[in-house]
């Protein structure tokens, strides 16, 4: 400091000659700024040659551990890192054979045998087999490793058993079984129609035995196993950088069973979180492909980016919680009048404008070939007849002021602003907005302390169980207070139903009881705004928003 | 005796600003958006949340006067609401700090010794305290409240006004009329209060000046935070940030809440500046 | 002087013992835990994690444990990413902020100082009022507005540097360039003010008197007593760069600390806002010496009186 303090009192001192000297000694300084600057190509224009996808992943994993992952970003990642029993199709989605090469269901669906391919590889050479896959079930469904999503797994026979501590691994026989080196047989509570899909999820990958234990991460969580030095791992790349909240950089794996297929050098991976951010960097060329758009720029963008704009239908539903357990939402009437007076149509196209779907139902309608009766609807009169008799059973003039929370984000503030203007027209009801930031939010929410709250729900598989499984009494993803015997009733029916036309009925009960109870306000189905460079090809859009990252690659544009 | 004296300086010091001409305007200009602000309801026939989701980014024209936002509510009114807003937090900020600050640092010089050593401890420790964490935890702990947000800031701010008003302590508490007081047996309180105060007046007021718009740049930094006023209310910080971001496609966006916050700044700074000039007696024009 | 180092290192440890305290109870008693999280966790495993981290022990038992581990130089494992030590992160980020603080300090130095020389030399001048008002411009208008400002015409439009990121040289030239003219500002008035401060003190005159040219005047005698406000102004200003960048890292996605911190205080990272607190402020300590020893260099009076 000392040194540049001198450096700067012996520089300015150089003023007092003729000015022009001073001037040069800018002018040097500029010319080397400028120099610095003009001469970059984009990551973009680079990519061509290098064969690298410069990816906006739009928040930090947690973890890479995908035993205890729980976001977006880590499956972004890690699908890169690891390859479970079946793999995706990029179109469909479909189940397609990953480390096992085909696989046998019994009559009663209730038993999965699994003939693993002889030749999958993990990045240090070592051979996956059928004792890695059983190795890795039981780790995540170790109570001890306080995994968030060994709930996951629960369809194996016998394992919430074993997961909730109430028996050792041996004495609950869960139904995960090696018949050999390659032959792995699940064996499965209840039949489930969506079990294929189900292993496409990070909590059904493998890890690599001698790692973990290396580095004592059996049990225990925050270790150096996923650390780039450290980390192996069975899929089309290799974790070669990891620099946190910067970049997360990955490599082809040369030893991964089909890297002939792999068409990527490598992928960047760029946490940032700032929609905003993410869209200049991708304008500059520094990015391919951003996590999403913010709903203000989408008419900006589509006039001056039309190609690179799109609009991708995605599994979710972006939904208000109503806490159940205080005045007023605890009268069904007052919480009807409320959804009743949402125009959701309005909010869709005037507010949101991406393309979203306004949401009739809580399930999306299509989802795995179930749709939804339309039951939510805008009738702004009858909504004002409800709050008014609910006002005058109990004396009052008006509502009073009703505390709206939301997580901290330009979009939750629009949609809620947008709200906090309808019911103000429709009922006279003074709402008060409250923003917290996420971690504040999640404990208050989980806490019950809020009267309505923002929330959202992406599936995790395409099935309507992943939305109406929240619903049920005492489930932890509830938090509404609201518990209907009926409803459990339906949705235990469905899931142990024989025919996809009594699951079907019973969903159909399930969203017959949230529409009348109303225990949620269903607002908009999820659409998945995102930029991406046309030279980016075999990147399909699907409802969960997975891309096989083994089907991309880069060309120029004008190809054919 | 004291009485005359200081009426006299005070004269002086006024008769100084007003020759100051960039002072003067600065207190004109504050005193133009000042007014601007309060009567930003009866000059706009919008409410500042008032949403038009048809008229969404409009530029200025005849109905809108400064043009719309992303919701299509009107700018002007929420400018003006956002004047009110920031001016209100830049003024009760200070206030804070200053009523914080002065009396900290009057005791603090004033007792000297070990007190004052230990006093000023506690304020270097302050200083080192994150000042995020410790906002965050206020807004936190007693809800998002705007009354807190000028506590909060204000609380912040004393620390250097104590600073300063301690070394003029130090500076007068030595002079002549100070020991006349303790000769002629006035208590402490009374000499603080009576004899001290008055002769620290000017650095407060210059310093006090100074630190509104330190105190409304805070207050915007927290707006980019997420931790300013609440939505839909806006002060000219959440204007400013929200209006940075789309500069490209709706730069009146930010132009409007800019020009009133930078020009509010820049007066507030000259007439500091002014002030300084005025009510210091050793400057002198060369 | 040694006096002073000795008295300083000393004050040190109850300071810092005191911030880690406050700072430790502070984020205990701020609701949200770290461990919330949408997929709302069951019970049990929630419980897991807390031992994990020892956060089901006794409040005061967690905060003697951390002094314990604070004195043998471990600060712990981040809560948010466990796979990483806070003495890990705060390594990979301080480098980041130290680079961009001394960059923009730099800058500001460069541009603040002259201008303000010349100001004050050639007081009521245009010279003086053009930079002058300039300078005001720069403290009036945020970083995060002159920020995109920059970005806007230097990256979008003029595409001469990368919009964000901290990976490569060309990185770091909007980024300082942001926060440096910001501080120049500053240190233009306070130059300015110095300066002409010590233009009129005797020995100043004296040397005028003797027929001293302007520009000797400036150097070697004025420049010490003149720039004494912006060294005074140095130590926060510097502490100030590298805790208040956040804003700036921010807007350009840097991976600095202080954008790590303040995530940290939003995701109660207990462990991470700690560590980071008690690095701030032990550096602010530190800066604070530096800065006072400097003062005393070049403040002829005091170097007169020792």
């Amino acid at each position: 400091m000392l040194a540049s303090f001198l450096f700067c009192a012996s520089q300015s001192m150089q003023i007092f000659y003729p000015l022009i000297q001073h001037f040069r000694f800018l002018a040097i300084g500029a010319f080397l700024l400028v120099a610095l600057g003009c001469s970059q190509p984009s990551n973009v224009e680079k990519a061509l040659e290098e064969k690298i996808l410069h990816f906006g992943l739009g928040a930090e994993p947690q973890h890479l551990d995908p035993h205890l992952s729980t976001s977006v970003a880590a499956h972004n990642i890690l699908s890169a890192l690891l390859e479970g029993l079946v793999s995706e199709d990029p179109k469909s989605l479909k189940p397609l054979p990953g480390m096992a090469k085909s696989w046998e269901i019994s009559e009663d669906a209730k038993t999965y045998t699994f003939t693993l391919r002889q030749n999958g590889r993990w990045s240090n050479g070592d051979p996956v087999t059928a004792h890695d896959f059983a190795y890795s079930f039981r780790r995540i469904l170790n109570p001890n490793l306080g995994s968030q999503y060994a709930s996951m797994l629960y369809p194996l026979k016998n394992a919430s058993s074993y997961h909730q501590g109430h028996k050792a691994w041996e004495e609950a026989e869960v139904g995960v079984a090696v018949l050999d080196d390659f032959t792995l047989q699940l064996t499965l509570e209840n039949p489930v129609p969506y079990f294929l899909q189900l292993l496409n999820h990070y909590s059904w990958f493998p890890v690599h035995r001698p790692t973990i234990e290396k580095h004592g991460a059996y049990e225990k969580i925050g270790t150096a196993w996923t650390k780039p030095q450290n980390f192996v791992g069975n899929g089309p790349f290799l974790l070669s950088g990891h620099q946190i909240n910067s970049v997360i950089e990955v490599k082809k794996n040369d030893a991964y069973w089909d890297a002939d297929a792999v068409q990527l050098k490598g992928i960047r991976f760029y946490p940032i979180e700032a929609t905003f951010t993410e869209e200049r960097a991708y304008r500059s060329g520094f990015l391919h492909l951003t996590q999403s758009v913010s709903a203000d720029r989408i008419d900006f963008l589509k006039e001056k980016y039309p190609d690179d704009l799109h609009f991708e239908p995605y599994l979710g539903t972006y939904f208000y919680r109503f806490n159940l357990k205080a005045p007023p939402f605890d009268d069904q009437r007052v919480r009807q009048a409320f959804c009743l007076a949402v125009d959701r149509e309005r909010l869709v196209d005037k507010v949101l404008k991406g393309g979203q779907l306004p949401a009739t139902s809580f399930t999306p309608p299509g989802t795995g070939g179930f749709s939804p009766t339309p039951r939510f609807r805008y009738d702004p009169d009858s909504a004002k007849k409800l709050l008014q008799s609910y006002l005058q059973e109990k004396g009052l003039d008006r509502l009073p002021p009703i505390e709206l929370t939301y997580n901290t984000s330009e979009g939750h503030k629009k949609v809620a602003e947008a709200l906090h203007g309808m019911w103000k027209d429709t009922l006279g009801v003074e709402i008060r907005l409250l923003n917290m930031e996420w971690k504040v939010f999640l404990s208050s929410v989980a806490k019950g302390e809020f009267t309505l709250a923002r929330a959202g729900w992406i599936g995790d598989y395409v099935d309507p169980h992943t939305f109406l499984h929240m619903w049920r009494s005492g489930e932890g993803l509830n938090m509404t207070g609201w518990t209907n015997n009926l409803y459990d009733g339906a949705l235990q029916r469905a899931e142990m139903a024989g025919s996809e036309e009594e699951r079907w009925a019973n969903f159909q009960t399930c969203e017959e009881l949230l529409a009348e109870e109303v225990p949620i306000l269903p607002l908009y189905f999820y659409v998945h705004l995102t930029l991406r460079h046309p030279t980016v090809k075999g990147w399909h859009p699907t409802l969960l928003d997975h891309h096989p990252y083994k089907y991309v690659y880069l060309e120029k544009e004008d190809s054919p | 005796m004291s009485s005359t004296h200081s009426s006299s300086l005070g004269r002086d010091a006024w008769l100084r600003l007003r020759a100051n001409k960039m002072a003067m305007a600065s207190l004109f200009l504050l005193a133009a958006v000042a007014l601007i602000s309060l009567l930003g309801p009866l000059l706009c026939s919008y409410s500042y949340d008032q949403q038009n989701l048809d008229r969404v980014f409009q530029s200025p024209d005849t109905t809108h006067l400064f043009g719309t936002d992303n919701l299509g509510r009107d700018l002007f009114a929420r400018t003006t609401y956002g004047g009110r807003i920031s001016l209100a937090v830049g003024l009760l900020a200070t206030l804070v700090s200053l009523v914080i600050g002065v009396t900290y640092g009057m005791l603090s010089g004033y007792c000297g010794g070990r007190l004052d050593a230990w006093m000023m401890r506690l304020v270097d420790v302050l200083y080192s305290l994150p000042f995020i964490i410790f906002v965050i935890l206020l807004m936190v702990l007693f809800g998002r409240n705007f009354l807190l947000l000028f506590l909060a800031i204000g609380a912040v701010e004393w620390l250097t006004m104590a600073r300063i008003t301690r070394a003029q302590t130090i500076n007068l508490k030595n002079a002549e009329f100070i020991e006349a007081a303790r000769a002629l047996g006035y208590s402490h309180l009374r000499i603080l209060f009576h004899h001290l105060l008055p002769n620290l007046i000017g650095p407060i007021i210059i310093y006090a000046t100074l630190t509104v718009p330190a105190v409304m740049l805070l207050e915007s930094v927290l707006s980019f935070l997420g931790l300013g006023v609440q939505a839909p209310m806006s002060s000219w910080g959440s204007l400013i940030k929200e209006g940075a971001e789309k500069m490209d496609a709706a730069p009146w966006l930010l132009f409007f809440p800019g020009m009133f916050f930078c020009l509010t700044l820049f007066a507030l700074n000259f007439l500091g500046d002014g002030l300084r000039d005025a009510l210091d007696p050793k400057s002198s024009k060369d | 002087m040694r006096k002073l180092i000795i008295s300083r290192v000393l004050q040190a440890v109850p300071t810092l013992w005191v911030i880690a305290t406050l700072t430790f109870f502070m984020t205990r008693y701020a609701p949200g835990g770290p461990f919330d999280s949408e997929r709302a966790i069951p019970e049990e495993i929630k419980i897991k994690l807390q031992s994990h981290f020892g956060l089901d022990r006794p409040l005061f038992d967690q905060y003697l444990l951390y002094l314990k581990n604070l004195l043998q130089g471990d600060l712990g494992p981040s809560f948010k990413y466990p796979e990483w030590e806070v003495s890990e992160l705060i390594a990979t980020a301080f480098p980041v902020s130290l680079t961009l603080g001394l960059l923009s300090l730099l800058i500001a130095l460069m541009v603040g100082i002259p201008a303000g020389m010349i100001a004050a030399l050639r007081k009521n001048s245009w010279v003086d009022y053009l930079p002058m008002s300039l300078s005001m411009a720069g403290i009036c208008l945020p970083t995060f507005v002159l920020g995109p400002l920059l970005i806007y015409a230097l990256s979008t439009q003029l595409g001469m540097f990368p919009p964000l990121g901290w990976y490569g040289p060309a990185d770091w030239v909007l980024p300082s360039l942001t926060l440096g003219l910001f501080y120049a500002a500053y240190i233009a008035r306070l130059t300015r003010a110095g300066m002409l401060e010590t233009l009129q003190q005797d020995y100043v005159r004296t040397a005028r008197a003797k027929g001293a040219t302007s520009w000797r005047i400036l150097t070697k005698h004025a420049a010490r007593g003149g720039l004494l406000p912006v060294v005074t102004f140095l130590g926060p200003a510097f502490a100030g760069l590298i805790t208040g960048s956040f804003v700036i890292e921010s807007i350009f996605f840097i991976p600095g600390l202080g954008k790590f911190f303040v995530t940290a205080a939003f995701n109660r990272d207990y462990t991470m806002v700690l560590g980071t607190v008690l690095f701030y402020a032990s550096l602010i300590i530190l800066l604070n010496l530096l800065v006072d020893l400097l003062q005393a260099w070049l403040d002829p009076k005091a170097r007169q009186e020792k």
